[in-house]
């Protein structure tokens, strides 16, 4: 979807502030949300993508006016509802007021100790790779509602194919819970002013990894 | 991590009275975030979702990762030049050798060279090694950062305090898919005579995102 998490390129959010001795949360809340999140992840409530995804629907205001651990929690409670693990009555109320539905999968160890990111998502080719090493690819002109991870400043622009990554599952199919359609992924290389214009930077080169469905010849 | 006050988490408050602080200065008032956090915990234990158990689990392990464990790995590829060629191959096949476990799907280190500085952003949300290196700092996930890296490096390198040659290509990944990225950094003049860990030492968590370069400690 084309929301306000897609923010590469944009302008007005100020000077980059690092922060000298930075702890790793700033609040112990922070730790105890994303421990929550993989949790529940872990256990199968959601995959990686379904995660993403309840962070990108949120209002635009709200996205952009709230901090990123607080992104998380909201995009945790969203995800809760729409799986019908709470209802809304409850999550206003801070507890709860019918008994719960289980998940499917027993928590065990060994879940908790994956992350939030998939441990393996290689997956068995379905078909050969389009495209080589070398090859000018434009990342197509897609705007899909739905989650996919094709940023918008590359969207129309060509670029090489840097490198070939395997297949693996795709993050605009495993968003919607319609498995893992597994899918070639490629690291394309575009030059800064193909992205920014004729005033770019040209000793700047911007790669993303792209996934075959997002890619055609040029 | 207050482990402490995970303790806490044990006994049950009763309702009505306020919930238990989770600030490591026990302050009375709760932060949103607590207020939200402690709601939403209690929920999910309720409804049988989750345990205290599993969550406390999750925040050790959520621990393991710090960026010491990346420069390690650098320090290695300095001074062990077979190393160094396996580490670019499969960077998670070569923390391995290190005793460190990558549990991303794959972890690609790329390399700095006199010709071409690497920086690493993810401008749809906040991909990065965790597993590895740990939380991102808030500057990785700041709204400037993401919006700013893939469009004027050299400014936002400015503003961490890196001037990098026009000589140099600045290469910026978006870190967009399942991939993970660490910068492997050149290795500073004048540090022939160090040994690894004082080299691990000199390579900071910004070095392994491209936000900085290691410096010779005579420099």
């Amino acid at each position: 979807m084309n929301g306000v998490h897609d923010m590469g390129g944009m302008d007005g959010f100020g000077k980059v502030e690092p922060e000298p001795n930075e702890p790793t949360f700033h609040a112990a809340w922070e730790a105890r949300v994303m421990a929550m999140m993989r949790a529940m992840g872990a256990a199968g409530a959601w995959n990686i993508d379904m995660s993403r995804a309840s962070r990108e629907n949120l209002p635009p205001d709200v996205y952009l006016a709230s901090s990123y651990y607080r992104r998380w929690a909201l995009g945790m409670e969203q995800m809760l509802l729409e799986k019908g693990l709470v209802d809304s009555d409850e999550l206003a109320a801070g507890r709860a007021l019918r008994p719960g539905k289980p998940l499917k999968s027993k928590l065990t160890p060994e879940m908790i100790e994956r992350v939030l990111t998939r441990g393996s998502f290689a997956r068995p080719a379905p078909a050969p790779a389009r495209f080589k090493v070398g090859a000018r690819v434009r990342a197509k002109n897609m705007h899909p509602p739905t989650h996919t991870r094709l940023p918008r400043y590359v969207r129309g622009r060509v670029g090489v194919v840097e490198l070939i990554h395997g297949c693996h599952v795709f993050p605009d199919s495993a968003a919607l819970g319609e498995g893992d359609n597994p899918q070639w992924l490629y690291t394309v290389r575009f030059d800064a002013s193909e992205l920014w214009g004729a005033d770019a930077d040209p000793t700047v080169k911007v790669s993303i990894d792209a996934f075959e469905p997002y890619l055609e010849p040029a | 991590m207050d482990h402490e006050h995970d303790g806490h988490e044990h006994h049950e408050h009763g309702r009505g009275l306020p919930p238990h602080p989770t600030r490591e200065d026990d302050d009375v008032a709760l932060t949103y975030g607590e207020a939200r956090y402690l709601a939403l915990k209690s929920l999910l234990i309720e409804k049988g979702l989750v345990t205290a158990d599993e969550i406390r689990r999750r925040l050790e392990i959520n621990e393991r990762g710090n960026p010491q464990q990346g420069a390690r790995m650098v320090a290695r590829a300095w001074v062990d030049p077979a190393f160094k060629a396996r580490m670019l191959a499969d960077a998670k096949e070569a923390a391995k050798e290190l005793g460190l476990e990558v549990t991303e799907a794959k972890l690609v280190a790329m390399e700095n060279t006199p010709a071409c500085h690497n920086l690493i952003v993810c401008t749809l949300c906040s991909c990065y090694p965790r597993s590895l290196l740990g939380e991102p700092p808030a500057w990785y996930v700041s709204k400037a950062y993401r919006s700013r890296a893939v469009r004027e490096p050299r400014k936002v390198l400015r503003e961490f305090g890196l001037d990098i040659p026009e000589t140099v290509e600045v290469r910026v990944h978006d870190s967009n898919a399942d991939l993970r990225y660490i910068v492997l950094p050149m290795r500073p003049a004048g540090t022939e005579g160090l040994s690894e860990e004082e080299l691990a030492a000199l390579v900071t968590r910004d070095c392994l995102v491209g936000a900085a370069v290691p410096r010779s400690p005579n420099a």
